[in-house]
C-alpha cells in the first residue's frame, strides 16, 4: 500500500510535467525573439546578402510560428541545434562540456550546505535564545546578506593571495581548485538552511507530540533524532529542490571570478549575443532540471510524510 | 508513606509582559492506588503544576519546591534520572489526542520505543506486549492497527492509544491532563470509564486534571480545587460535592447543569474573571468574585483544616469549623440552599 501510494503519486506528477515544460519552451522562444537585435548583428555591419544567406541557412527568414514548430520538432529528438556564436559547436556539445563542471561544484556545495546548515540549525534550536543561538544566527544572517561577488574576492584575497593555501582560480578537476568556489557557493545556502531548520525545529520542539516523547522518558538525543528531525526537515527538503537546481546549473558570478568553464557563463554569453539556440537550449535544460528536482522533492516529501502518502493513495 | 508528595510547589513563567506566577505554594499528596482529581477554571495552574513535576514545563517556565515520588525528589533529579521515571513509573496522557501522537511514526514505533528503552526488551517481545495493551484498551484488530499512523485513528481511538502507551510499563501513577476535553461527548464517557477501569485493574494511582465534575464523581476518591495557582479546598469527593465549604467550590458545583432543575432554569456561572496572574496582590484571590466576601478577606486566608478533616482556604470555612457538630450540619444545608438561590 505504501509503495503503491508513492508510485501513483509519482506517475500523476510526471504527467503534469509535460505541459509545464511546453509552456516554458513557448514563452522562452518568443521572449528571446522579442529582444531587439539578432544573432548576426555586430559592430561590423554585414553586407545584406551575406546576412540574408546566414538567416536562410538557420531558417530565420521563415515566419516566426513556422520557426517555432520547426524548433519543437527538432527538440523532440533532443537536438538543440548548432550554436550561432560558437561556430563548430552544437548546443548539446556546449551543455555537455559546461554542465559536468557546474554540477560538480554545485552538487558539492548543496551537499555541504544541507549537512552543515541543518546541523547549525538544530544546534541553534536546541540552544534557543542563548548566546550560541544568537551568534550562529547572526553569522547566518551575514551569510545571507553578503553577496557572493563580495565573498569570492575576499576569500581569494585571504586564502589564496595572502595565505597561499589554495589556488585563486582556474579549473583542472583537482580538489584544491574546487574548495573556494564550492565554499563560496555553499555559504548563502548554509545560512539559509540553518535559519530554516532552526525555525521549523523550534516549532516542532514546542509541539505536543514532542512533549509526549519527553513524557515517555526518552533521552533528548532520541527525542530529536527519532521524533523531531523528520518533521523539522520537511521545509528544508522543499527548499532543496529549487536550491539544488540553482546551484548545479552554475553561477555566472562564481564561474567568472574563479575562471571556471561552467554552464553559467554560456548562458549569459548566449543571451548577450542573441544566440537563440544556445539560450533556448540552456533554458530548456534548466527547466528540465528544476522540474525534475521539484519532482524528486515531491516524492521525498510524500515518502517522509505519511499523511500526504495516504491521501494520494486513497 | 504517600506515593507522591508535593510541597511548596511554585511555578513561574517569564513572559514579555512580566513574570506570571502560575502555581503558588501548592501542597498535595497522592497515596498508592488513590485517585485524586484536580479541578478549577482554565488558568488555575492545574496543568502547569503537573508539568512542573514531570519536568515538562515550557522553556520560559521555572519551578521550585519538592515533589517526592517514592521518597525521591523529582525536582532535584537530573534529566537522566527523571527519564528513568517518566513514562515508566509515572505515565502521562494529555488533553489533545489529535496532536499528542507523532504523526510521522507508526503507532508501533511509538509504543515499542517505550518498552525497549525502559525495560530493554527485544523488538518482537515489545511489539507483542504493545499489541496486548492495545487490546486491553479495546482497540479492535490491534495487530493491524498497530502498523498504522495516528491520522488513521479517530480522536477517541488516539486517546486509547495514549492510554495504552502510558500503561505499557505498569506505572504506579498515571497523570491524565484533561483526557476527555478535546473529545466528542459520547466518547468522553468511554474514555473516562476506560481510565477508571485500567486504574482498578492495575491498582495504580491517578491524578486526573479536569473541569468536568461529573468525571470526578465517577472516577476519583479525592478532590483538590485550585484557584489562581493555589489550593482553595481539598477533601473527599463526598465532602466536596455535598458539603462544599469554599464559595468558589460552591460556585463550580452550581455551574454544572443538572437534570433535576427545570429545563428553562438559567445556567449558573461565577461572575467575573480569574485574577491577573501577573499581579495577584494579597488577600483572598477570589474575593472580587465572591458573593460572601467580607472585610477580613483582604487578609490572606490560611489553608486550614475545616470540618471533616478537609482543608479549605476561606475564613467562612474556618469559622464553621469552630462550631459544634449540630450547627455544622445545619450550616452545611444552609450553604447548599444559598447556592441554589444564587442560581435562580
Amino acid at each position: 500500500m505504501r509503495q503503491e501510494g508513492i508510485l501513483q503519486h509519482s506517475a500523476s506528477r510526471l504527467l503534469g510535467l509535460i505541459p509545464t515544460l511546453l509552456v516554458l519552451i513557448t514563452i522562452a522562444f518568443f521572449m528571446i525573439r522579442l529582444a531587439p537585435g539578432g544573432p548576426f548583428d555586430s559592430e561590423k555591419i554585414l553586407p545584406p546578402e551575406i546576412k540574408a544567406n546566414l538567416e536562410a541557412k538557420y531558417h530565420l527568414d521563415e515566419p516566426l510560428v513556422k520557426q517555432y514548430f520547426r524548433y519543437l520538432g527538432q527538440i523532440i529528438t533532443l537536438d538543440f541545434g548548432p550554436s550561432f556564436q560558437y561556430k563548430d559547436w552544437t548546443v548539446n556539445e556546449l551543455i555537455a562540456r559546461g554542465f559536468p563542471v557546474s554540477l560538480t561544484i554545485g552538487g558539492l556545495a548543496i551537499v555541504l550546505a544541507f549537512f552543515l546548515g541543518t546541523l547549525i540549525g538544530i544546534v541553534a534550536a536546541m540552544r534557543q535564545n542563548t548566546a550560541v543561538d544568537y551568534s550562529l544566527m547572526g553569522v547566518a544572517m551575514l551569510g545571507i546578506s553578503i553577496p557572493n561577488f563580495v565573498v569570492a574576492p575576499l576569500l581569494i584575497l585571504l586564502v589564496a593571495v595572502y595565505a597561499g593555501w589554495l589556488p585563486a582560480g582556474g579549473w583542472d578537476w583537482s580538489v584544491q581548485r574546487m574548495v573556494l568556489p564550492v565554499v563560496t557557493l555553499a555559504l548563502p545556502a548554509i545560512a539559509y538552511i540553518a535559519r530554516l531548520t532552526r525555525g521549523s525545529m523550534i516549532e516542532v520542539l514546542n509541539s505536543n507530540y514532542i512533549r509526549t516523547a519527553r513524557a515517555k522518558g526518552l533521552p533528548e538525543h532520541l527525542v530529536i533524532r527519532r521524533h523531531a528531525l523528520k518533521p523539522a526537515l520537511l521545509p528544508v527538503i522543499s527548499f532543496m529542490g529549487p536550491a539544488t537546481a540553482g546551484l548545479i546549473t552554475g553561477s555566472v558570478v562564481i564561474e567568472r571570478i574563479y575562471s571556471i568553464p561552467g554552464l553559467g557563463s554560456y548562458f549569459v554569453q548566449g543571451a548577450l549575443n542573441r544566440d537563440y539556440t544556445l539560450v533556448m537550449g540552456v533554458v530548456i535544460f534548466y527547466g528540465v532540471i528544476i522540474i525534475l528536482l521539484n519532482f524528486i522533492v515531491d516524492i521525498l516529501y510524500a515518502w517522509m510524510n505519511p499523511r500526504i502518502r495516504y491521501n494520494e493513495a486513497q | 508513606m504517600a506515593l507522591l508528595e508535593v510541597t511548596g510547589l511554585q511555578v513561574k513563567f517569564d513572559t514579555p509582559e512580566g513574570e506570571v506566577q502560575a502555581v503558588n505554594d501548592l501542597d498535595f499528596s497522592v497515596k498508592h492506588g488513590e485517585s485524586l482529581a484536580i479541578v478549577g477554571e482554565s488558568g488555575a495552574g492545574k496543568s502547569q503544576a503537573v508539568m512542573a513535576i514531570m519536568g515538562l514545563l515550557a522553556k520560559n517556565g521555572s519551578a521550585t519546591g519538592k515533589a517526592k515520588f517514592k521518597g525521591q525528589d523529582l525536582m532535584q533529579m537530573s534529566r537522566k534520572e527523571l527519564n528513568n521515571i517518566r513514562g515508566c513509573e509515572i505515565a502521562m496522557i494529555f488533553q489533545d489526542p489529535m496532536t499528542s501522537l507523532n504523526p510521522f511514526l507508526t503507532i508501533e514505533k511509538q509504543m515499542v520505543e517505550v518498552i525497549t528503552y525502559h525495560q530493554g526488551l527485544r523488538r518482537g517481545e515489545a511489539r507483542a506486549h504493545a499489541v496486548e495493551m492495545l487490546r486491553a484498551v479495546r482497540i479492535p484488530a490491534p495487530e493491524e492497527r498497530i502498523k498504522q499512523y495516528p491520522h488513521e485513528f479517530s480522536g477517541g481511538m488516539r486517546q486509547r492509544v495514549m492510554i495504552a502507551m502510558g500503561l505499557l510499563c505498569e506505572p504506579s501513577l498515571l497523570i491524565a491532563d484533561e483526557p476527555t476535553t478535546a473529545l466528542d461527548v459520547t466518547v468522553q464517557a468511554q474514555i473516562t470509564h476506560l481510565v477508571g477501569e485500567m486504574r482498578q485493574k492495575s491498582n495504580m494511582a491517578l491524578i486526573l486534571i479536569t473541569h468536568d465534575l461529573a468525571v470526578v464523581a465517577e472516577v476519583c476518591d479525592r478532590v483538590l480545587v485550585m484557584y489562581a495557582g493555589q489550593v482553595v479546598e481539598t477533601g473527599s469527593v463526598e465532602d466536596i460535592f455535598y458539603r462544599p465549604q469554599h464559595p468558589y467550590t460552591q460556585g463550580l458545583l452550581d455551574s454544572v447543569p443538572r437534570m433535576d432543575r427545570p429545563a428553562d432554569d438559567e445556567l449558573h456561572s461565577i461572575p467575573g474573571n480569574p485574577p491577573n496572574m501577573m499581579d495577584l496582590g494579597s488577600g483572598c484571590h477570589f474575593r472580587d468574585r465572591c458573593s460572601k466576601a467580607m472585610d477580613v478577606c483582604k487578609d490572606d486566608p490560611p489553608l486550614q483544616v475545616a470540618q471533616d478533616g478537609r482543608l479549605s482556604r476561606c475564613f467562612i470555612a474556618i469559622e464553621n469549623a469552630g462550631m459544634d457538630n449540630s450547627e455544622r450540619v445545619a450550616s452545611g444545608t444552609d450553604s447548599a440552599e444559598d447556592s441554589t438561590e444564587t442560581a435562580e
